[in-house]
Parts: C-alpha cells; sequence; structure tokens
C-alpha cells in the first residue's frame, strides 16, 4: 500500500504547486520578520538573533540541499565525494575562527565537550546506520521538515521522543565505561588544537579523494560550488551561533527538551528524579519558555528558513509502503536515542566537536560512517 | 504540491505551534532583569544553555 502523502505527483502538478508557493512567500516572510521582532520584545534580543542565525542555517541547509546524510551516500554508493569535501572545508572554516577565540575567551565561549565512552562508541554507530535509513541527521530531519517532506516530518516527533529517553538512560550508559571529556585546546593550546584539527581534516580528505578516484575517469568533479558555499555560510553561522550563544550549534539536546516538558506535564516523567534532567540547569530549562533554550530557537530557525526556501522551490520525495514507513520511523526514534549515547549528532558531536577541539567529534565521525556503511545497504533493502 | 501534502505541512505547523503556545502560558515567566548580553563573547557570563554534548 502507498500512502499519497509523500509526493508532487507531476511536473504539471509540482510547477502549479510551485506557482501557488510563489505567492505565500511574502506572507511568510511577513509571518518570520513578527517572530523575530516578538521574540525581541517578549524574549529576549539574543534569542531573536539566534533565530535569524537559526533561519540562515535552514535557508542555506535547504537551499542548497546540503546534507550530511547525503554527502555520505553519495560518497559510499557514488564514489561522488563533492558533499562530504563541503563538510570538511565547513569543518575547516568553522575551526580555524572557533579554536582561537575558544582560547582567548574561556569563560565566555564554551566547547562541545563529550565524553570518549562506550556510549559515545554504541551510539555514533547506530546513529549512522539509522540517519541513512530514516534520510537525515539532526539537521538534515529539521531543514526536511521544514521543506514539507513527508518522511522527515514523520521522523521529527520520534526523533525528540528516543533523544529524550536517551537523555533519561544517559548515565545508566555512562556508567558501561567512559573517560573525561579531552580538549584539544585547553590540553595544547589554539596553535596545537588547530594543527591537530587540519590534519585530522587532511586525512579525511585524503581518504575520500582515494575512495572517489577508484570510480575511474568516469568519477565525479570533487568540488560542487553549491555545496562548498553553502559549507562556507554554515561555518560562519555555527561560529556566529558561538559568538552569540558562548556555546556551540547543536540540535538534539532542544528535541530533547519537547518530548522531556510533554513527558513532564503529563505526570509520567519525573526530572527531579534523573540524573541528567535532575541537573539544576536542565531543571531550569525544563521551567523556561523552549523558546529561551538555545538550540530550540535555532531548530525552530532552520524549520522557518527551510519553509521561505520551500515556498519557492517545492521539494519531492518519493511514495513509501506501509513497511518502509515502519522501518523509516523506527529508525528515527533510534536516530533521537542514539544521538544522546553518542553526545551529539552530525551538528553537535561532528561539526561542533571537531570545530570546538573536542576529541569525540573525531571518534564520532569514524563510527558514524562506519554505521553508514551499514545503513545505505539497509536502506537500500528497504528501498526507502 | 498535492492537496493531501500541502494538508500534512499545515498540520505539521499547526502541531508546532499548538506546542510553543501551550508552553509558553505553562513555563515561568521570562525575567527581562535577567536578560543576557546580546553577545555572549566579551560578556563575562559563563555560558549555561544546554547541548547535546551536555551529560
Amino acid at each position: 500500500m502507498q500512502t499519497t502523502l509523500s509526493q508532487a505527483g507531476s511536473p504539471a502538478i509540482a510547477a502549479s504547486a510551485s506557482s501557488a508557493l510563489g505567492h505565500a512567500r511574502w506572507p511568510l516572510t511577513a509571518a518570520i520578520l513578527l517572530a523575530v521582532l516578538a521574540l525581541a520584545w517578549f524574549v529576549t534580543v539574543r534569542q531573536s538573533v539566534l533565530f535569524v542565525i537559526g533561519i540562515g542555517m535552514g535557508g542555506l541547509l535547504a537551499g542548497a540541499r546540503f546534507g550530511f546524510t547525503t554527502g555520505w551516500r553519495r560518497l559510499i554508493e557514488a564514489r561522488d565525494a563533492s558533499g562530504v569535501f563541503a563538510q570538511i572545508v565547513l569543518l575547516a572554516v568553522a575551526a580555524a575562527i572557533s579554536i582561537p577565540l575558544l582560547a582567548k575567551f574561556p569563560g565566555d565561549l564554551a566547547a562541545a565537550l563529550g565524553p570518549p565512552s562506550i556510549s559515545l562508541l554504541i551510539g555514533a554507530f547506530v546513529f549512522g546506520i539509522t540517519m541513512q535509513i530514516a534520510d537525515g541527521c539532526g539537521s538534515g530531519t529539521l531543514y526536511k521538515a521544514g521543506l514539507g517532506i513527508p518522511l522527515n516530518m514523520g521522523v521529527l516527533p520520534l526523533f525528540a521522543l528516543g533523544s529524550f529517553l536517551g537523555s533519561v538512560h544517559l548515565h545508566g550508559w555512562l556508567s558501561l565505561g567512559a573517560v573525561a571529556p579531552v580538549s584539544l585546546v585547553r590540553d595544547w593550546g589554539a596553535g596545537g588544537a588547530l594543527a591537530a584539527t587540519f590534519a585530522g581534516l587532511a586525512v579525511f580528505g585524503l581518504a575520500a579523494w582515494v575512495w572517489s578516484r577508484k570510480g575511474g575517469a568516469a568519477a565525479p568533479a570533487l568540488w560542487n560550488r553549491k555545496l562548498l558555499l553553502a559549507g562556507i555560510g554554515l561555518a560562519l553561522l555555527a561560529v556566529a551561533n558561538l559568538v552569540v550563544a558562548g556555546q556551540p550549534w547543536g540540535v538534539v539536546y532542544g528535541f530533547g527538551l519537547w518530548a522531556a516538558k510533554v513527558a513532564t506535564a503529563a505526570g509520567v516523567f519525573d526530572p527531579a528524579a534523573n540524573a541528567f534532567w535532575g541537573q539544576a540547569g536542565n531543571l531550569r530549562t525544563l521551567d523556561q519558555s523552549v523558546f529561551l533554550d538555545v538550540t530550540s530557537i535555532t531548530n525552530i530557525g532552520i524549520m522557518a528558513g527551510a519553509l521561505w526556501i520551500a515556498a519557492r522551490k517545492p521539494s519531492s520525495g518519493k511514495p513509501l509502503t506501509g513497511r518502509q514507513w515502519a522501518a523509516v520511523l523506527v529508525a528515527g526514534f533510534l536516530l533521537g536515542y542514539s544521538s544522546r549515547l553518542a553526545f551529539g549528532c552530525n551538528v553537535g558531536a561532528m561539526v561542533s566537536g571537531i570545530s570546538t577541539g573536542s576529541l569525540h567529534g573525531w571518534i564520532w565521525v569514524v563510527l558514524a560512517f562506519a554505521g553508514s556503511l551499514i545503513g545505505v545497504r539497509l536502506r537500500r533493502r528497504l528501498g526507502v | 504540491m498535492t492537496a493531501s501534502r500541502t494538508s500534512a505541512v499545515l498540520l505539521f505547523w499547526a502541531v508546532l505551534i499548538v506546542f510553543f503556545a501551550w508552553d509558553w502560558t505553562h513555563a515561568s515567566p521570562v525575567n527581562h532583569r535577567k536578560e543576557p548580553a546580546i553577545l555572549a563573547i566579551g560578556s563575562g557570563q559563563a555560558p549555561s544553555g544546554g547541548h547535546c554534548s551536555a551529560f
């Protein structure tokens, strides 16, 4: 059985929809501007600025179809390294600015430091598998949901539920074995951290180049201008996020927070009795509006930015069978759960971890890519 | 875009907006006296927000 939710059926319908949505762009622009002003007036100016940063992120992700998941899949399946090279440039630009700032302002700015642990190994590996099946990582799910792609709109609530439950169980997973987070900036200074980061990225780039050249003369070009520019833009916005919020760009904490609020209000969860949510900072965040939460506000901005793009450039997606939907939704739940075990997704662990000198970001990439090698095969078998 | 897909998009955003409105009415009021600096950098304030790497 195929659902009719998924796709603009024909070019004619899509063209008609494009025209109709084009008319929605001005009201949408007005609504977004109103939201920016309302946040500045009723919440805080900082949160309003972060919302604008999120809109920029969503616009770039959706406008360029900058997918971390797709980039990896294209490298694995088609030996097309252009997406991965754009990601490496993103990481290099973000690190080149963030690491010196973190060294100069250690009291004002924080790195994304997760602990190397059994939890990280398992979480990143499972995340790598499931992001291919659910066709999106943290940022990918957000911007594709904002674009109105049914698969990702369906995945989002389960991602949030998984993220919440992962955080609830996090301390149990950490008891399996963990060491303290390793900060390259703290241990080696800005110069050493930058040198190590660039060397690591060069190794990744070389490995991707070697793999892509195995395709022979027909191998796709290494550089895609659109993806490259989007990667640089995202790096600058990630730095802006750090400078404004004092902490790096993140996605999954916000998802878990939303589900935690619902569970708490429903009386099925007592945050004070939980090792993670019972911490003073998390209890305070639970008590406040989500509009005051840094990751939530950029998440909302990303969806709004993608929606704005969708008004001009409607997206497509193929219809899914009931079995495929079930597989995708289970993957979406595991995506959220594993992202908390791994201390972030492609954004919180990879982009923010690596660009702020956290060892856990490097471990995350290796394990998540290994998981993606399996994930692309499962995806093919499921026909998603 | 088909009508069913447009409906799905509208439903998605409606659920989100209802959630945000519910949250706004049930959360503690914003204390504007404690508003953070627009830029954290150079503010002298330690970051206190939640992050995915937190444990």
